[in-house]
């Protein structure tokens, strides 16, 4: 069994991944095209991939969901490029990856961080198909102006679920969805319009 | 761009510390306002000289990026002829001193007075990170007060201010509310450049490496600054222009010409007062 590699320039193609992510997590439900992606086993798709290399090192606990926990080679694939001990506990991990998001654990189980220190929350990668604008009205910093955002597939209470995330503010998750060939993020700090 | 001195690695930082600071950064920016700790490294320059904000200059560099650096809202003092330098050399990369050209401006207690774009990303130097400290010097103290936002201290400080000189004698490191919920410190920039702050189109990015915190302001967030209903917030005026470009609206710098008592007031923006002059020749002479 060979390895598959990870990026062909894991300083500048990291780089150019991080201003993509960056981007985004400040620009709440912004699509930000990513380039230069790594061929990670599947079911992991390039731009997760590009993410958990961009990000996640033997200092991050990783929480993987069933359909990629199943993957032999994947397993093999993280554990030399990004070194990073896989946890079975949600509520354990820096960075859960997801690539069945409709089978996704509720946000609430994972990290959520504590009042003293919210930044030790879980940070969540989820690989959906695309993105489209007739998803809830979102506002918050990052916005000029409210905008439209929706992805799919989420599960169908997700984005109840990212309204009792925002209710916990300063404490709550991240989350960072990666669409086939670009990214988009759903920061803790966003204000999601009731249905 | 120039090619890096290949003995770094680009920007200087190893790519474990860039990871590190990257997701330090993703985390204030998600949080904004709220200080988030971080395994600040030792510097090739002493504390106080903005390692802090060299760090996440580094993290986010690229070799498309153009650098612009100011220090007190100057190109062409030492501290960011020094930063430009280390940049050019670890990096390679282009730098400039017209604000609008830059994609990174590293700053050194200004904001430029060219309004900034959602391209740009604005990096904070900053010395003391904790607007609390100096009414609360225990660390484990100011987070709990953040935790419950438990900022009545503050506005009794301002209240001090008001009690003993008759206004809010604070003009520097005028402490903010981000989005609401975290009071910060906007690092030791003048008042005056506080409204900027506010709403901004650019992201900006604050780095403090001695105190190993970093913070953010997402673009186009509310950040209001603390004041009361009767004594409420006010910026700097000067009763003359600048001197060299005769700008009104600009933050200036007060200049001591000679040891006769002679002073001049000029533009503190080195970039706005080289444009405004060139613009109009016949008052450059």
């Amino acid at each position: 069994m060979s390895l598959a590699p990870g990026f062909e320039d894991p300083v500048l193609e990291g780089q150019g991944a991080f201003r993509g992510v960056l981007n985004a997590m400040a620009r709440p439900g912004s699509v930000q095209a990513l380039a230069g992606l790594p061929q990670a086993p599947a079911p992991l798709s390039p731009v997760a991939a590009a993410i958990a290399l961009t990000l996640v090192d033997h200092d991050t606990p990783l929480w993987l969901d069933p359909a990629l926990a199943a993957s032999q080679p994947l397993r093999a694939w993280l554990a030399f490029h990004c070194g990073a001990p896989v946890v079975d506990s949600p509520a354990a991990s820096a960075f859960a990856l997801i690539a069945e998001p409709l089978a996704m654990p509720p946000l609430g189980s994972f990290a959520l961080g504590s009042e003293t220190y919210p930044d030790r929350s879980t940070t969540l990668i989820v690989q959906v198909q695309g993105f489209h604008d007739e998803g809830p009205l979102l506002s918050g910093p990052g916005l000029a102006a409210p905008r439209r955002f929706g992805a799919l597939p989420l599960p169908s209470d997700f984005w109840v679920q990212l309204r009792g995330n925002r209710a916990l503010f300063p404490r709550g998750v991240d989350v960072l969805l990666a669409a086939p060939d670009s990214l988009a993020a759903l920061p803790r700090s966003l204000q999601v319009e009731a249905d | 761009m120039t090619t890096p001195d290949p003995a770094y690695n680009f920007a200087y930082l190893d790519e474990q510390t860039k990871r590190m600071i990257r997701r330090a950064i993703l985390k204030a920016v998600a949080i904004p306002g709220y200080q988030v700790p971080f395994a600040s490294r030792e510097m090739p320059m002493p504390y106080g000289w903005g390692t802090g904000g060299v760090q996440v200059t580094a993290a986010l560099l690229g070799p498309e990026d153009v650098l612009k650096v100011i220090d007190q809202g100057a190109d062409d003092t030492t501290n960011a002829v020094s930063i430009r330098a280390f940049f050019k050399r670890t990096a390679g990369v282009a730098t400039t001193e017209r604000t609008e050209e830059a994609t990174i401006i590293q700053t050194r207690h200004r904001i430029p007075e060219t309004p900034l774009t959602a391209k740009q990303i604005l990096v904070y130097q900053v010395p003391i990170p904790e607007p609390l400290r100096f009414l609360e010097p225990r660390e484990t103290e100011t987070r709990t007060m953040h935790a419950l936002q438990d900022y009545g201290l503050m506005h009794v400080k301002l209240y001090e201010d008001i009690a003993t000189h008759g206004h809010i004698a604070t003009t520097y490191a005028y402490p903010v509310k981000v989005a609401g919920r975290y009071v910060t410190d906007p690092s030791p920039t003048p008042k005056f450049d506080n409204p900027k702050m506010n709403r901004n189109a650019a992201l900006q990015l604050f780095g403090a490496g001695r105190e190993q915190r970093i913070y953010a302001i997402p673009p186009h967030t509310e950040v209001v600054s603390l004041d009361f209903e009767d004594h409420p917030f006010s910026v700097q005026t000067w009763d003359r222009p600048c001197e060299l470009c005769g700008a009104t609206d600009s933050f200036l710098d007060e200049v001591v010409m000679d040891d006769q008592g002679r002073r001049m007031f000029v533009c503190s923006d080195s970039d706005h007062c080289a444009r405004r002059r060139s613009a109009r020749p016949e008052a450059a002479a």
